[in-house]
């Protein structure tokens, strides 16, 4: 499987995935893909990475959802490629439109970086069909902008395209799992053809055990092991 | 309209009579409005450092691993295979007291460009802070400012930002620190140095455009506040985190080519310090076309382009005829460049603006600056306040537990560490709140171990004796995860040194370091000093941080602080003392700040690291906490409460001592380690090996701390209520209570 991972000037997570992608996830390997292209090139799958794309001094994502590489993200994502956005890829995706939602500031109006549990649901995707439903994922988040916001909740739900919610470390999820006022926790959705996928929490920080859990390995594991098919 | 230049002008601009005197006779003529700026600005305090060289002379600065000693934009140390270490920490106090988000955003961006104009990408940043009185009126709202700043600046470059520390003092009520640290790593032979050489090659600016901001920034870092002081909010620049990833990325694909020959960022003092230190450092010239200088606002005069102080921009001197190539990367990352100037041989600074020779300055004077050596006293206060009469023992040792736990200067700083980006770079092995933070180096087994802080209690009892344990502090800190201490930098905080007694503390706590350094093998390759830190004659303690460097051999086998398990055994390296002078204890529970610190011996520190060094990289123990603010207790505690499940643990002491004085002597030199039964034995043989003392404490377990000396109980709580104190004991400082 060969990724192109964005690159955005303001990209800083770009090479946390590249390393995830080259030399930690067996089967994978990753290349950059420039933000002035307007081709991704021959590729299987688009990471869009974590970061402040054009220093997102604006809404967080708005002015990359206009950039040259997004149109050929949006193509690649209509042929049904799979696309992941982390972090600041999710807030990308949901200003372009491939997902749906927004997210704005955190209900607590700072930062905040530390990790937190996720319990896996929703229909399954080229990003999570290897990951039984109700397993608990433990991964870092690290952003200011990441309450998911959606003004039809309900079908989102009822599509089962709520893919991660954050849960404490048994699985329960309540407002004190919560760390960003998201509404019903959620952490990750999925788009409703199911390819593209975006979550706030990061799972290039959390691919090998020296920095503290691999359970983020098994998103792109579940790509790979299925060869990009759901 | 150019202001005529006179003896009144130049005392504006913090020039003496003397000094602007000196001026004439260099040039041999009165000199014009623009000269009058960069003199000042070079021969400022913040830029010539003319109080402290004398003294920085003693310090130990060369090693077998030091690659690049003081002088540079930051230190270099080899690490072996083929990779250095680049570090420096510098001060950003006046600014953040200002304008506290600007000004320490700011900080956190100065550093990082001294860091990558030697060729690292940074992998870790630090923050050593410094506040007023918990409850002083503007305490709140200066560390939100300062946090949201760094963190803003931080998270969004996207450097970690790993450790540092928080304390609080009264003397800091109007002289905030802000201490920012950073750490990067390079290729060892693809080092590059702030240097113009090469006749006829083109001076290059590239990154942000120069504004009106921040003119006159390192003069105001020369002088003390007064009730003016927030008059001078124009003085603090504005940074652009973005920006300065942009130049990251274009430096550093710069320098994977041929093309450069010298680079240095635009820091304090701007286009004049960069263009003249770079020129000074290869003994050349340089002519410098200001109309070629991008500007974001018009009518700027030269005195103004030569002054800003801009931030996100750097000076460099390409080779010739391959201006072209550096303009091409510029324009890839969309950042500006121009060619503004030229290397010569003349030994001079040439500016021209519209044609016209504005200013020329011989270099050499520019930057060798001026020479103070400054009257010293010992303060007449000195020896009062290091008597101590020692206070009767509280009633309740658990309860002054409990005070020393809460005391906001040694309560968790989760609040300051969760907003910033701490893991971003997939290097953080060891996360802050830990005696210090790891991050591995990405393709090896190996990891960088990094620490921050001082113990300013300890300087102003004795400035002396406090650098020395400051270091001391740093090294303990490195080798309680393992890691082998390499290097040191300083940023040394100070009040006015024109006052006798300051420039004493100034002079005892230098030596003091370079006594700790050279004993401890820690060399200082970097550092900045910071004076005039005080309001209306009102000084801060003296604060002469320490940042320092460590590497570990295996970055998987880090130790780290918390107890692990239950049923494990709890022993001390080092041995316990009773002396409790300039103590967390003896402030928080009889409000005095008094005595003698605790006496230090460096060879007895230099056993202890090397048995905790030896039993953590071994893999042999659990945990590792030093004792430093709160003694053995709250290092108990803290081992206890900061895991992710809360151990409990019962100790048996049979030091014959006073209990509060055993249970809060921030006595040196001691560490609390947990390993389990099985190891004992081994655990036993290295400490003897390294002639460190070993002393059994007691077992992990349950979820009570219980503390017994000679079968008497001292201490027995719950740990829900240690985790409660140490929880909101700094939250409420800025949130109010819970």
């Amino acid at each position: 499987m060969n990724f192109a991972i964005l690159r955005f000037p303001g990209s800083n997570c770009d090479f946390d995935a590249l390393h995830v992608l080259t030399s930690v996830v067996p089967g994978a390997t990753a290349r950059f893909a420039w933000h002035k292209e307007t081709e991704l090139g021959s590729c299987d799958a688009v990471v869009v990475p974590g970061g402040f794309s054009y220093g997102d001094y604006l809404r967080a994502g708005a002015m990359a959802a206009h950039s040259p590489i997004l149109g050929a993200v949006r193509a690649f994502a209509e042929r049904g490629g799979p696309v992941l956005g982390i972090c600041n890829g999710f807030q990308i995706l949901c200003e372009a439109g491939l997902l749906d939602g927004v997210l704005v500031r955190n209900a607590s109006l700072r930062f905040e970086c530390r990790d937190v549990h996720l319990v896996v649901e929703g229909r399954p995707t080229h990003w999570t069909a290897a990951i039984p439903a109700g397993r608990i994922l433990k991964m870092p988040i690290a952003h200011a902008e990441g309450r998911y916001l959606h003004a039809e909740i309900d079908v989102l739900e009822r599509e089962g395209r709520v893919l991660f919610r954050y849960a404490d470390a048994a699985g329960g999820v309540d407002a004190a799992a919560n760390p960003n006022g998201s509404t019903n926790n959620i952490a990750g959705v999925a788009s409703r053809r199911g390819n593209v996928v975006g979550l706030m929490p990061h799972p290039e920080r959390a691919a090998e055990a020296i920095l503290g859990s691999s359970d983020g390995r098994l998103l792109f594991e579940s790509l790979v092991a299925r060869g990009g098919r759901v | 309209m150019t202001p005529e230049v006179s003896v009144a002008l130049a005392a504006e601009h913090g020039l003496s009579p003397e000094e602007f005197e000196r001026i004439c006779t260099l040039l041999g003529r009165t000199p014009t409005y623009t000269e009058l700026g960069i003199f000042s600005v070079m021969w400022s305090e913040h830029c010539s450092y003319k109080s402290s060289r004398v003294h920085l002379k003693q310090l130990p600065t060369s090693g077998p691993r030091v690659i690049q000693g003081p002088g540079e934009n930051a230190g270099v140390v080899d690490i072996g295979d083929g990779d250095a270490l680049i570090f420096k920490m510098e001060s950003h106090n006046h600014p953040s007291f200002i304008e506290p988000y600007q000004g320490a955003a700011t900080g956190v961006g100065g550093i990082l460009r001294d860091v990558f104009t030697m060729g690292a990408r940074p992998i870790a940043c630090l923050d050593s802070l410094r506040f007023g009185r918990p409850d002083h009126p503007r305490t709140p709202h200066l560390i939100e400012g300062v946090v949201a700043g760094i963190a803003g600046y931080g998270n969004a470059f996207g450097v970690p930002t790993i450790g540092g520390d928080v304390a609080f003092d009264a003397s800091y009520d109007g002289n905030i620190l802000v201490n920012a640290m950073a750490v990067g790593i390079a290729p060892r032979d693809r080092i590059f140095l702030g240097c113009a050489s090469g006749v006829g090659n083109p001076v290059l600016y590239i990154g942000a455009k120069t504004g009106r901001d921040g003119i006159h920034g390192a003069t105001m870092a020369s002088a003390e506040f007064d009730d003016e002081s927030d008059a001078k909010r124009p003085t603090v620049q504005v940074g652009d985190p973005f920006t300065e990833k942009l130049l990251l990325e274009a430096c550093l694909e710069l320098m994977a080519t041929d093309v450069l020959v010298g680079i240095q960022d635009m820091g304090a003092a701007g286009l004049t310090s960069s263009s003249v230190e770079m020129a000074g450092r290869a003994g050349s010239g340089l002519e410098l076309d200001l109309d070629r200088v991008p500007r974001r606002e018009t009518g700027m005069t030269p005195y103004e382009l030569m002054l800003s102080e801009s931030q996100e921009r750097m000076l460099l001197v390409a080779q010739a005829g391959r201006e072209s190539e550096v303009l091409a990367l510029c324009d890839k990352w969309d950042i500006d460049a121009a060619v503004v100037g030229r290397v010569t041989e003349s030994g001079k600074i040439v500016v021209t603006s519209g044609g016209e020779v504005v200013a020329a300055i011989p270099i050499a004077p520019l930057v060798e600056g001026l020479k103070y050596e400054r009257p010293m006293a010992r303060p007449e206060w000195q020896s009062r306040v290091q008597t101590l009469e020692l206070p009767p023992p509280p009633a309740d040792l658990g309860q002054a537990l409990l005070a020393v736990l809460g005391s906001p200067s040694v309560a968790s700083k989760e609040w300051v560490w969760r907003q910033y980006d701490h893991m971003v770079g997939d290097r953080t092995v060891v996360r802050p709140g830990s005696d210090a933070a790891v991050v591995r180096i990405i393709g090896s087994a190996k990891g960088v171990a990094a620490t921050s802080g001082c113990n300013s209690r300890f300087c102003y009892l004795d400035p002396y004796e406090g650098a020395k344990l400051a270091v001391a502090e740093a090294y303990r800190n490195l080798s309680a995860t393992g890691a082998e201490p390499l290097a040191v930098t300083d940023c040394l905080n100070f009040g006015n040194p024109e006052r006798p007694e300051i420039m004493w503390q100034f002079a005892e706590a230098v030596r003091g370091i370079a006594d700790a350094c050279r004993a401890l093998e820690t060399p200082v390759v970097s550092g900045n000093v910071s004076l005039y830190n005080e309001t209306d004659g009102q000084a801060i303690q003296p604060t002469p941080m320490i940042g320092m460097v460590g590497l570990l051999v295996r970055a998987d086998r880090s130790v780290t602080q918390p107890f692990k398990a239950g049923q494990q055994e709890i022993a001390l390296l080092g041995t316990n003392s009773d002396e409790i002078g300039g103590t967390e204890y003896l402030y928080v529970v009889h409000g005095r700040t008094a005595g003698r610190p605790p006496r230090i011996d460096l060879a007895r520190e230099a056993a202890v690291g090397r048995a905790a060094r030896e039993l953590g990289q071994a893999g042999l123990i659990a945990s590792a906490h030093d004792c430093s603010e709160g003694g053995l207790a709250v290092a108990l505690a803290e081992c206890c409460i900061t895991g992710k499940l809360p151990i409990g643990a019962t100790i048996e002491l049979g030091d014959p001592m006073r209990g509060d004085l055993l249970l809060f002597s921030e006595a040196p030199s001691r560490i609390v380690i947990s390993y389990p039964a099985a190891a004992a034995e081994q655990v036993q043989a290295i400490a003897e090996r390294n002639q460190a003392p070993l002393q059994r404490l007691g077992t992990t377990g349950d979820h009570r701390l219980i503390i017994r000396s000679a079968g008497e109980p001292l201490v027995d709580l719950a740990l829900a209520e240690l985790i409660s104190v140490y929880c909101n004991g700094f939250r409420r400082v800025v949130e109010g209570a819970a």
